[in-house]
């Protein structure tokens, strides 16, 4: 399928979805609301068949939180790219652990490394960082004086 | 935690493998809840090799920041700074000459045969045989040679950089390389033979850490992992980068979804890149090793995205750029860490022997899960 079809076809889907011009992948955000039942549907819709979740990253935008879901299909190789934007003092979004096994790990880096909050995840204790590390070390205004050498 | 200890049954036995224990090569530690020899969860605990790379790499520039990424992976370092030298020449549309292309195949097919050398010795180690580990790392010893010939380092390489490759190939390097395919080629079949077939071996990977299709996928796996699982997810072959569409080479794909078919997915990927090398090594183009570039580097205002196949799997590197000399965000999807993730799942159910067999077929470098 290609960028324009799919893009027809998730209009189809999620007719709130805002597309993003340029990149090579159908770039397009959602609602933190309407991220889970969206993503039921890239997984289960005929012709989508979204099974592989390759990258889930964060980026703090110092005003906001961007998620930012890479997802391709292994039946149709098409690829797309789903952005969400959170608060930034009470980042939230439903966890997709339960559709892309693959998000429970990276749902767990990502919480302990942008303080985002995903609910319902089955087990949000720290994965990289030691239990009582404090802050959010990929946050972009973390200071550590003692361990971070300014160049 | 007082809700953990509540749900373990009585009987049922937690123990900590790793860090520093023979089987984990290198600093993962397993939490393992135990009934009698049944495995009934297996928790990985991350992160005591953690750098933050990421964070490294926001206050480094475009020509500093492959340096750390040699640290990630270390036994396919090249194809570490391959891949982020990728995505700096997509943001910014260098065209690389075709001897830089060459070039970097080799480097990396040089580099896949390594560490599947290495992890064939640390495997068979893994399950009791000794010789094995020798013998992979004397024909390793060639390959690490003829990269200390060029690049300067044997490890940790920082070769290929962002618009072409750092020097041109040392004046013995085709010679080198072409010793060393004749090495491979009359040792490969005795080593094979002397592991691959011997019963012990294959009766302990056998229908052992199982992982379907649909499960490998789900967890996200690459590499010789899901290949070993029917998985077509080679990225030289789905978005081929470089030369590799010119080049003649099979995907190896196993459909076993065990350990065994992990292990034969290596074993004959070797073979694959070898004839890679074969193909290449006496029609490396004449020319410039390096396209001109400018002295300081910077990526246009936009997020771009590239994959490259390590020997472990897919490597994403992912730029955010704000036009700066320096990445805004860099994310690195790395292979072990998807990879890892499945562990738990082939586990359950098993037995704690089979463990190490599991782990050792997942071939997982620990500086890369925890970057």
């Amino acid at each position: 399928m290609t960028n324009e079809e799919l893009k027809i076809k998730l209009t189809e889907v999620l007719p709130s979805a805002t597309f993003e011009e340029g990149g090579e992948w159908v770039n397009l955000s959602v609602a933190p609301a309407e991220w889970k039942p969206f993503a039921h549907q890239l997984r289960a819709t005929e012709g989508l068949d979204f099974d592989f979740l390759f990258c889930v990253t964060c980026v703090d935008w110092k005003t906001h939180l961007s998620m930012v879901y890479h997802l391709t299909s292994t039946k149709h190789r098409h690829s797309i790219v789903v952005k969400s934007k959170l608060d930034r003092t009470k980042p939230e979004i439903e966890t997709v652990c339960d559709i892309w096994r693959t998000a429970e790990f990276h749902e767990r880096e990502q919480a302990e490394l942008f303080g985002v909050d995903f609910l319902n995840h089955p087990d949000l204790r720290k994965l990289i960082l030691t239990d009582d590390f404090e802050g959010f070390p990929l946050r972009k205004d973390f200071e550590d004086p003692i361990n971070m050498i300014k160049l | 935690m007082l809700e953990e200890v509540s749900a373990i049954d009585q009987g049922d036995m937690i123990i900590n493998i790793g860090p520093q224990h023979p089987s984990t090569h290198g600093v993962l530690q397993l939490v393992v809840t135990l009934n009698g020899e049944t495995i009934k969860k297996v928790e990985p605990h991350l992160g005591f090799i953690h750098r933050s790379i990421e964070k490294m790499c926001e206050s480094l520039t475009y020509r500093q920041f492959i340096y750390v990424t040699s640290r990630m992976d270390y036994l396919s370092s090249h194809i570490n700074n391959h891949g982020c030298a990728l995505c700096v020449e997509k943001g910014m549309q260098i065209e690389i000459p075709e001897r830089a292309k060459v070039i970097r195949v080799l480097m990396d097919e040089l580099t896949r045969i390594a560490s599947h050398e290495l992890w064939w010795g640390a495997m068979a180690m893994d399950l009791g045989a000794f010789t094995p580990f020798f013998l992979s790392f004397r024909e390793r010893e060639t390959i690490t040679d003829i990269m200390e010939d060029t690049c300067g380092a044997r490890l940790t390489m920082n070769y290929i950089v962002p618009g072409g490759v750092m020097v041109d190939l040392h004046p013995d390097f085709q010679r080198k390389v072409k010793a060393f395919i004749k090495l491979f080629r009359e040792k490969a079949d005795q080593y094979n033979e002397l592991v691959t077939g011997n019963i012990i071996f294959q009766s302990r990977m056998k229908n052992v850490g199982v992982l379907s299709k649909e499960d490998a996928i789900s967890y996200g796996c690459t590499g010789p992992t899901a290949r070993g699982s029917g998985v077509n997810c080679d990225i030289r072959k789905l978005y081929p980068y470089e030369i590799y569409d010119q080049l003649k080479f099979d995907e190896v794909i196993e459909t076993g979804c065990d350990s065994f078919s992990r292990y034969l997915v290596r074993v004959k990927e070797m073979y694959q890149s070898i004839s890679i090398i074969e193909q290449l090594i006496d029609n490396i183009p004449e020319g410039d090793f390096q396209a001109k570039t400018k002295a300081v580097l910077k990526l246009p205002k936009g997020e771009f995205y590239t994959r490259v196949e390590t020997a472990r799997g897919e490597l994403g590197v992912y730029i955010v750029s704000e036009g700066a000399t320096t990445p805004y965000r860099i994310k690195f999807r790395s292979p072990g860490f998807s990879n890892l993730s499945a562990l738990n799942h082939m586990a359950k159910g098993g037995k704690i022997g089979d463990l190490v067999a599991m782990m050792g077929t997942l071939d997982l470098v620990i500086p890369d899960i925890d970057r």
